[in-house]
């Protein structure tokens, strides 16, 4: 196809025709504030092909993909198998998107399908959708399934939920009318009481996230009972790679879960394409939103798949479809099922251990600094929060500047903790590194 | 042919008035446009619900279609059976096909519906 751009003389008639007198294309956006507007839509001349290989280069010089990554929230710098890469770069799978004359595809249906029964096999849950597309927007939708499951419309949210996830889920519910009940974190963990307080039978769900964005790990057991008595659900967000050492959702007796699969396998990538995956009960399979892929036989017994529950999408149902999601993160979802696949039930147990192990030592080896406190309120997973006698910020870019991302700063998304930084370990950092950050760390504070 | 003695909506549902209560269900004309019925999600039973209000999904292998009840009232009872065996509805759909029953609310309001004959001749008008 070629793309021929319109001359500038084209582009005059056009306007002329629909009565732009002046004859510039900025005047058929006036109605847009022009705050909101493009400052100018000048482009420089254009660059030979040598020309912008140069520049193009340059600016990739300035990109720094060699830190010594200490930074989680959320997100995590795993390793990532080559065979992760050789098998999503098959040309069968790359260039696939969501399937749309599905049973045609039946490998790229097999590879959902596989991945599905991952994602149920890790959460212990009765069913997995075929992904959506982060951590974020997948628990907005499990919110939104407990509002269609229950019929009510209040939603309490643990202050231990990723911010950016909170964020995300009040900018896609700004125009519902949900009451949203935020319950604060104490000593690391949720606040039962708090909980307990909000709870009550006009409550759709509890939304938690193991382990929170403090690093916390808890068992949310004695919260999914309160839910179930008042018939509310309970939805937890989790770190998959955690539910190689911890207690998987439904054993704490959650009806939804979520999370970010970024670490199956997924690069960190500046910020995406990442995964999301979701998971429930049977029961309310129906509810679920996004695609699911099942398994049948044809007229001649032979086992084949298919996209099932489709009369519950948008192409079908229109306006009254479960979600708009009419779609998966597919190749995503197959990085996380070789991934998966590749690291087996012990690997996956190893990585957890490594990770939590090394983050055990890395708690230490900080805590040995003066002036630095590490918080050990409440176990942790692979993350932590660490008290620092100066300012997090300019300690972080201090230690840039020495080729280690020490970790994040919690002051960003909570005001009040403005002195602390939370740091992440898995089982790529190695002793060494971690000596190598305590000393840095220190540098940067006494000297 | 179409059942006399039950009133219709445009929407394809049968209402059949017993005293105070009354029977709902799809017609023939509506199980045979879905085609294969695979799921229902039954109505709470003592549901309150009004006239022409969404009360029920049925799902079938192509398409999932909302119910919309026939008249106000309280549902009072459903036929269960059509959560192992919704096919039942494309046997039998006015009679073992039943959907739920409701305690009628104002039986006055069933006199907006049509007859068997208005809704064979309204069947005929859609086709045409």
């Amino acid at each position: 196809m070629s793309y021929v751009p319109n001359t500038p003389a084209e582009i005059k008639e056009m306007l002329g025709v629909i009565g732009i007198k002046s004859g510039r294309i900025e005047d058929l956006f006036k109605c847009i504030p022009p705050e909101l507007r493009a400052k100018s839509f000048d482009l420089p001349a254009g660059k030979s092909e040598f020309e912008a290989e140069k520049y193009l280069r340059g600016l990739g010089k300035k990109n720094v993909t060699d830190l010594i990554y200490f930074v989680g929230g959320g997100f995590y710098d795993h390793y990532i198998p080559a065979a992760v890469d050789a098998i999503v770069s098959r040309s069968e799978f790359y260039t696939a998107y969501t399937p749309y004359q599905p049973e045609a595809s039946q490998g790229t249906l097999q590879a959902i399908y596989e991945y599905q029964s991952c994602i149920a096999r890790l959460t212990g849950m009765d069913v997995a959708n075929a992904s959506l597309y982060d951590g974020g927007t997948a628990l907005y939708e499990a919110a939104m399934m407990a509002l269609r499951i229950t019929g009510r419309n209040k939603i309490i949210m643990d202050g231990g939920v990723n911010p950016i996830y909170r964020k995300m889920m009040y900018c896609y519910t700004s125009n519902l009318s949900i009451d949203f009940v935020e319950t604060p974190v104490t000593h690391g963990q949720s606040d039962r009481k708090e909980i307990e307080k909000c709870i009550d039978d006009k409550t759709a769900a509890v939304i938690l996230q193991n382990p929170n964005f403090f690093g916390a790990i808890d068992d949310h057991s004695d919260i999914s009972e309160k839910c179930h008595k008042v018939g509310a659900l309970m939805i937890e967000s989790v770190y998959p790679i955690a539910l190689g050492l911890l207690k998987t959702p439904r054993e704490m007796g959650a009806d939804i879960t979520t999370g970010e699969g970024q670490s199956l396998g997924i690069p960190l990538s500046f910020g995406g394409p990442y995964l999301g995956f979701m998971a429930t009960k049977k029961e309310f399979v129906r509810k679920m939103p996004g695609r699911i892929v099942g398994v049948t036989v044809d007229k001649k017994d032979r086992r084949g798949f298919v996209l099932t529950l489709q009369t519950r999408e948008q192409h079908i149902r229109r306006e009254k479809a479960t979600s708009n999601i009419c779609s998966n993160e597919a190749l995503c979802a197959l990085r996380a099922l070789v991934y998966l696949s590749l690291i087996g039930k012990d690997g996956l147990k190893e990585v957890a251990s490594l990770s939590r192990d090394k983050a055990e030592f890395a708690k230490a080896k900080l805590g040995e600094i003066k002036g630095v406190e590490v918080k050990r309120s409440s176990p942790t997973f692979n993350e932590f929060i660490v008290k620092l006698p100066k300012n997090p910020n300019e300690v972080i870019g201090k230690l840039i500047d020495k080729g280690i991302a020490a970790g994040f700063p919690l002051g960003r998304y909570y005001p009040d903790l403005d002195d602390y930084m939370l740091v992440a370990v898995t089982e790529k950092r190695t002793k060494h590194e971690i000596i190598m950050l305590a000393d840095a760390l220190e540098d940067a504070l006494w000297s | 042919m179409i059942p006399t003695g039950l009133k219709y909506t445009k929407d394809h549902e049968w209402i059949k008035l017993e005293g105070k209560e009354a029977v709902v269900g799809i017609t023939d004309h509506a199980q045979s446009a879905l085609g294969d019925i695979t799921f229902i999600e039954l109505p709470q039973i003592g549901r309150s619900v009004k006239q022409s209000e969404t009360i029920s999904t049925v799902e079938s292998v192509k398409a999932a279609s909302d119910i919309y009840s026939p008249a106000s009232g309280k549902v009072t009872a459903v036929n269960k059976g059509l959560a192992d065996a919704p096919e039942v509805i494309n046997k039998s759909p006015y009679d073992n096909g039943w959907i739920y029953r409701l305690s009628v609310d104002d039986a006055k309001e069933l006199d907006k519906l049509m007859d068997a004959m208005a809704y064979q001749k309204y069947l005929k008008e859609q086709e045409a």
